[in-house]
């Protein structure tokens, strides 16, 4: 490496020489640094380098997966011939899972686009804008308000007996409940009662989802009866 | 032997005809550099300089630009698929087996598409978590976000279209349980169930029309969204980065 490639191209960049509204001054204050999200990298070669350090650690494992995991090839498609169960693709079959308790309406059309909807509003809520925590002010009549909507959606789930969604949603409600209760400031439960409404939300429907396609993968057989991956079946 | 390659190298930059196909010498000064990113047809969407917290592994993990990466190995690999794909019945099927014994390399090129595929689903799934998680949707990132979701539809598609094109058992009752769910639509579920079979059974219109969105209409909406979603990422000042991430973590 000759004398000229040695120039330093990092941290040189520093907030006041940049050319971005980084100050405002009001009357009587001296000027005030806001942007405090730290210094700037040259892309190239910062940026560049690791995404293709990234690439390249991906297509390795890709490969080596190919080699050794051949995708599926069943019997021709026969219309005449249907396999007990049919399953859909592994992400679909969450959804699926859900057919099993509601009608098709509601688990095929009415809570796929209302999780698409849901999903779409997010940024557009000032409450999941702002983020404060769920058990701040008001906390008990919004501990009312969370029982209030709790008990009738357990009650739902389980009149229709939907207990692989009852059992997720059962763990993150007492979660919910539990961060209330304490008075914890640090660790996982400190953290918890710092968490906004947006937050228990959607690990609400993290945990759902998830549960729902392992289920729906790995522990439903013919009729959609419960089994064990490993091949025995429950009853 | 590295100062040999360093100075070919060096020697190759300076050269007139390096310079005439980056428009550029040797990317030594941040002048150059920045060049180098703004003024490459392949890179001017990225920012010329990114924050040092936002380089961080833990910032975004890669899932964005790992996401892109799978969806150009899957456009590569599936173009290698077209040439020996015939979407009838029940070629369709005859062609599978042709890859699996007869194609050189064609269990791999199946292999490889079928796994990017499915990664292709769980890295964007993973990355919108994350990026929640980190209140990436915030503004101004309000509209990106919205982006994101339609990214995340394209993706279920491609992957959903691509799963009928093998015709065998596992295709064709996947998407058999998967187009029946559209019939519960009120009203209209059985005429939109129809159109996109383009009968009333998944049969050969079907297969076709499921090829069609497979290989034209879905990747072009995906490359037009993946577009407009980068090009957000950077006018939207970039990646989101938080106070907390000042703990020094790496």
């Amino acid at each position: 490496m000759t004398e000229k490639n040695k120039i330093e191209s990092g941290f040189s960049s520093d907030a006041e020489k940049e050319p971005r509204r980084i100050v405002f001054i009001t009357r009587n204050t001296s000027a005030k640094v806001v942007d405090e999200r730290g210094p700037k990298l040259m892309t190239y070669p910062h940026l560049l380098v690791r995404e293709a350090i990234v690439f390249e650690v991906l297509i390795i494992a890709m490969v080596l997966i190919a080699l050794f995991w051949d995708a599926p090839l069943e019997q021709l498609a026969n219309p005449l011939l249907t396999p007990n169960p049919a399953k859909a693709p592994w992400y679909f079959l969450g959804l699926q899972e859900l057919l099993h308790f509601f009608p098709p309406f509601v688990a095929g059309i009415l809570i796929p686009t209302m999780v698409v909807v849901a999903l779409i509003v997010i940024p557009y809520f000032h409450v999941n804008v702002e983020g404060k925590p769920l058990w701040g002010e008001n906390r008990s009549k919004r501990l009312g308000i969370v029982i209030g909507v709790l008990v009738p959606l357990l009650i739902v789930l389980v009149v229709f007996d939907a207990w692989t969604i009852i059992v997720p949603t059962a763990l993150v409600a007492a979660l919910l409940l539990a961060s209330y209760q304490s008075k914890a400031t640090s660790g996982w439960m400190g953290a918890l009662r710092t968490k906004p409404l947006s937050w228990w939300v959607m690990t609400w429907f993290i945990a759902t989802a998830v549960c729902l396609t392992v289920v729906g993968t790995f522990f439903r057989g013919p009729g959609w009866s419960w089994v064990w991956p490993w091949g025995t079946h429950a009853g | 032997m590295a100062t040999f390659f360093n100075n070919a190298l060096e020697n190759l930059r300076a050269t007139q005809v390096w310079k005439s196909i980056f428009r550029r010498g040797p990317a030594i000064t941040n002048r150059t550099r920045s060049v180098a990113v703004f003024g490459n047809l392949f890179l001017h969407w990225l920012p010329v300089k990114v924050r040092e917290k936002s380089l961080r592994v833990r910032a975004a993990y890669y899932l964005g630009s790992l996401s892109l990466l799978l969806f150009i190995i899957l456009v590569v690999t599936g173009v290698l698929l077209m040439f020996y794909y015939h979407p009838a019945v029940p070629n369709a099927y005859h062609d599978m087996k042709d890859l699996r014994f007869v194609v050189s390399n064609g269990v791999f090129l199946r292999n490889m598409h079928r796994i990017g595929a499915h990664l292709m689903v769980l890295l964007v799934f993973w990355h919108m978590f994350h990026v929640f998680y980190r209140g990436g949707y915030k503004p101004p990132h309000e509209f990106n976000w919205v982006v994101g979701v339609v990214l995340l539809l394209l993706t279920l598609f491609l992957s959903y279209t691509g799963y009928l094109l093998p015709w065998d058992q596992l295709a064709f009752w996947a998407v058999t349980v998967g187009t029946n769910i559209i019939s519960a639509m009120p009203i209209i579920g059985g005429k939109v169930r129809f159109v996109a079979l383009g009968g009333n059974i998944v049969g050969e219109n079907a297969l076709l029309r499921f090829y069609v969105l497979h290989v034209v209409i879905l990747p072009l909406l995906a490359f037009f969204f993946i577009g407009v979603h980068f090009w957000r990422v950077q006018k939207d000042g970039g990646l989101t980065v938080r106070s907390k991430d000042d703990d020094g973590k790496k």
